[in-house]
């Protein structure tokens, strides 16, 4: 419990000045807004009108805490462009952004379990080398990169799959998972390398374990011994990275999104700069790291619970 | 003093271990294998061209030629050209500018910022690091791609902005490196005896702890010059970072993109290079970290 509360203080810290931050950061973006709303025939007057109205007229650090105050009573304010609500645009813009994420993750494990355990049963094998190589080769290639090779090989080469798009979920459940593959593998087939990497690493260590030696002289079989007794023990490092990369994806969203032209907070976001909607972009930056810190503040927790020593040198500490 | 020869004895072994194992590590260092010389061989090429691109013979990065708009490789265009009728090759080289450039600024802002934080957090411990591990671990709460999104959509996109936002963002990685490195260093017997022998906390910060923490953070340096160059080009894919007239790799992979089904090489042809570049650090920075320590492994 005292973790947690630990943890928990440390997160309103963070949140704190993560806000305030991106609300002076997003303050001094270049061209008045009031002006680009009124149009070029706009008088003095309505420009002036306009800046009362959004309340520009009023300190940074008064409008931060009007703004912030919003936050806690569900007011995140209204898109300037749109009039949207931004926190309904949010939030009706965060399945799609969620559905890509874990399908994404999904494939990363998919790829990093198999082949850590691989690695690690037979260090310095062929397989093992086989598939650092690999792993360094997917590495290399950044998201984005991937993504225009997969939408040319998959979508335009053997178009089997849709280059772009988004159908939602009432559409049935293929019809929806079709628009999610290409843009999750973008990002798995480089998360799984570095997951496969710790996977390995601690897999490595766990094997010499006199247990497993133990399993071993009783006879169990191997796939047995990996997977009931080696596997939990070995992945506590891999899940601290797990939720680290959900932590990158939110970020890296932003681009896939955009390239996908899935209708997500990245994408949202993505325009808003564009837009210089800046009520807009604060709400989205808030919104993700919030995502961010939470989800770092689960990993901990989980952590923490398949892992008791840390419970305890955590409040000790 | 009986008892002195007794416990020399394994010692001795122990060094002529360590010898062994030393000799064995040069012998390796002497045999840096083909996967670290083409990488190298692949840097000094596109790092040479960048330099010298003004005495290639090049024509200029913006020139159309309207006659071979989108034309595939040919003897005139050795990669072809592009939607607007530019030599690729060219434009790879001008390009090569930009990632390199901010491949290099950026690691380095990150690296000295987070050196003198790291060393001062490792070194005095306490209330110091106590300020400095928390900053550090605020900003990188922070989403640092979302961050950097900002950063060049506020102040324009350009090759400063993403220089120092991007190194601003290193920082803690940075710092983070330098002080575990210091930890291992600050009460160990040589700083003692500098201390003893009434040495400053400057002199011992700058001249025994630092030469010991900077190996380490060089060879991390080198995977943040890949990571530089690969978020140098998402953003500059997402038109945040210099310029459109401007060559940049990102730039280029976007505008092929549209034309992915006809012509291909547009974005192929600088995504490879991208690849290539990145792989490149990416290798000869893991095989310089793992020598760093071999080194360190024989010599303690």
């Amino acid at each position: 419990m005292r973790f947690a509360l630990l943890k928990l203080r440390r997160l309103v810290v963070v949140m704190f000045a993560v806000t305030l931050l991106t609300f002076l950061l997003v303050n001094i973006l270049p061209g008045d807004i009031a002006y680009d709303i009124a149009g070029q025939d706009a008088s003095e007057e309505e420009v002036q009108q306009i800046r009362e109205d959004l309340g520009l007229n009023e300190p940074v650090l008064i409008r931060y805490f009007t703004w912030l105050g919003g936050v806690f009573t569900g007011d995140w304010g209204k898109s300037f462009r749109t009039g949207e609500p931004v926190m309904e645009a949010i939030l009706s813009r965060f399945p799609v952004s969620l559905q890509l994420m874990i399908v994404a993750q999904i494939f990363a494990l998919l790829l990093a379990l198999p082949f850590g355990i691989i690695s690690a049963y037979r260090p310095g094998g062929v397989m093992d080398r086989f598939i650092a190589g690999a792993a360094f080769f997917c590495l290399s290639i950044p998201p984005f990169m991937m993504a225009i090779l997969l939408i040319f090989l998959f979508a335009l080469f053997l178009q089997i799959m849709p280059a772009t798009g988004y159908e939602p979920l009432s559409a049935g459940l293929w019809e929806n998972m079709r628009f999610f593959i290409l843009p999750a593998l973008s990002f798995a087939l480089a998360e799984w390398t570095v997951l496969m990497r710790v996977l390995r690493a601690d897999m490595i260590g766990v094997l010499q374990q006199d247990y497993i030696a133990m399993a071993r002289a009783k006879g169990l079989p191997t796939l047995r011994i990996i997977l009931v007794h080696a596997l939990r023990p070995s992945s506590f490092s891999m899940i601290t990275i797990f939720g680290l990369q959900v932590g990158s994806l939110i970020g890296g969203s932003i681009i896939i999104e955009s390239i996908f032209a899935l209708p997500g907070v990245g994408r949202l976001l993505i325009n808003a700069i564009y837009a210089r909607d800046f009520i807009v972009i604060q709400g989205c930056v808030t919104f993700i790291a919030a995502a961010y810190v939470l989800v770092n503040f689960a990993v901990d927790l989980i952590y923490a619970l398949l892992d008791p020593r840390i419970r305890v040198e955590g409040a000790r500490g | 003093m009986a008892n002195t020869t007794v416990d020399q004895a394994p010692a001795d072994a122990a060094t002529e271990d360590k010898n062994a194992e030393a000799v064995a590590a040069t012998k390796r260092a002497k045999r840096l294998g083909i996967s670290f010389w083409l990488p190298v061989g692949w840097l000094s090429l596109v790092g040479g061209a960048a330099v010298f691109a003004g005495w290639l013979g090049l024509p200029d990065p913006g020139d159309a030629d309207f006659l071979s708009i989108q034309s595939p490789p040919s003897a005139e265009h050795w990669f072809g050209t592009d939607v607007l009728g530019r030599d690729i090759l060219t434009r790879i080289i001008y390009g090569a500018r930009v990632s390199l450039t901010v491949g290099f600024c950026a690691p380095l802002i990150g690296m000295f910022f987070g050196l003198i934080l790291g060393l001062l957090a490792g070194y005095y411990r306490g209330r110091v690091e106590a300020m400095i591990v928390s900053t550090m671990d605020t900003v990188l709460a922070l989403p640092a791609l979302v961050v950097l999104l900002l950063f060049s959509a506020i102040f324009g996109g350009s090759l400063t902005t993403v220089s120092v936002g991007l190194g601003l963002l290193f920082i803690p990685a940075f710092a983070r490196v330098s002080r575990a490195n210091t930890l291992n260093f600050a009460e160990r017997e040589f700083v003692l005896a500098a201390r003893a022998m009434g040495a400053g906390d400057f002199y011992i910060i700058v001249r025994e702890i630092l030469p010991n923490v900077v190996l380490p953070v060089i060879a991390f340096a080198l995977v943040a010059v890949a990571t530089a160059i690969v978020v140098e080009g998402a953003l500059s894919f997402l038109g945040l970072s210099v310029p459109s007239p401007t060559p940049s790799w990102g730039g280029m992979i976007a505008e092929g993109r549209e034309h992915l089904q006809e012509t291909p090489h547009i974005s192929f042809v600088p995504a490879t290079v991208m690849f290539l570049t990145v792989l490149s650090f990416n290798l000869v920075g893991d095989t310089l970290r793992s020598r760093i320590a071999d080194v360190r492994e024989s010599a303690l």
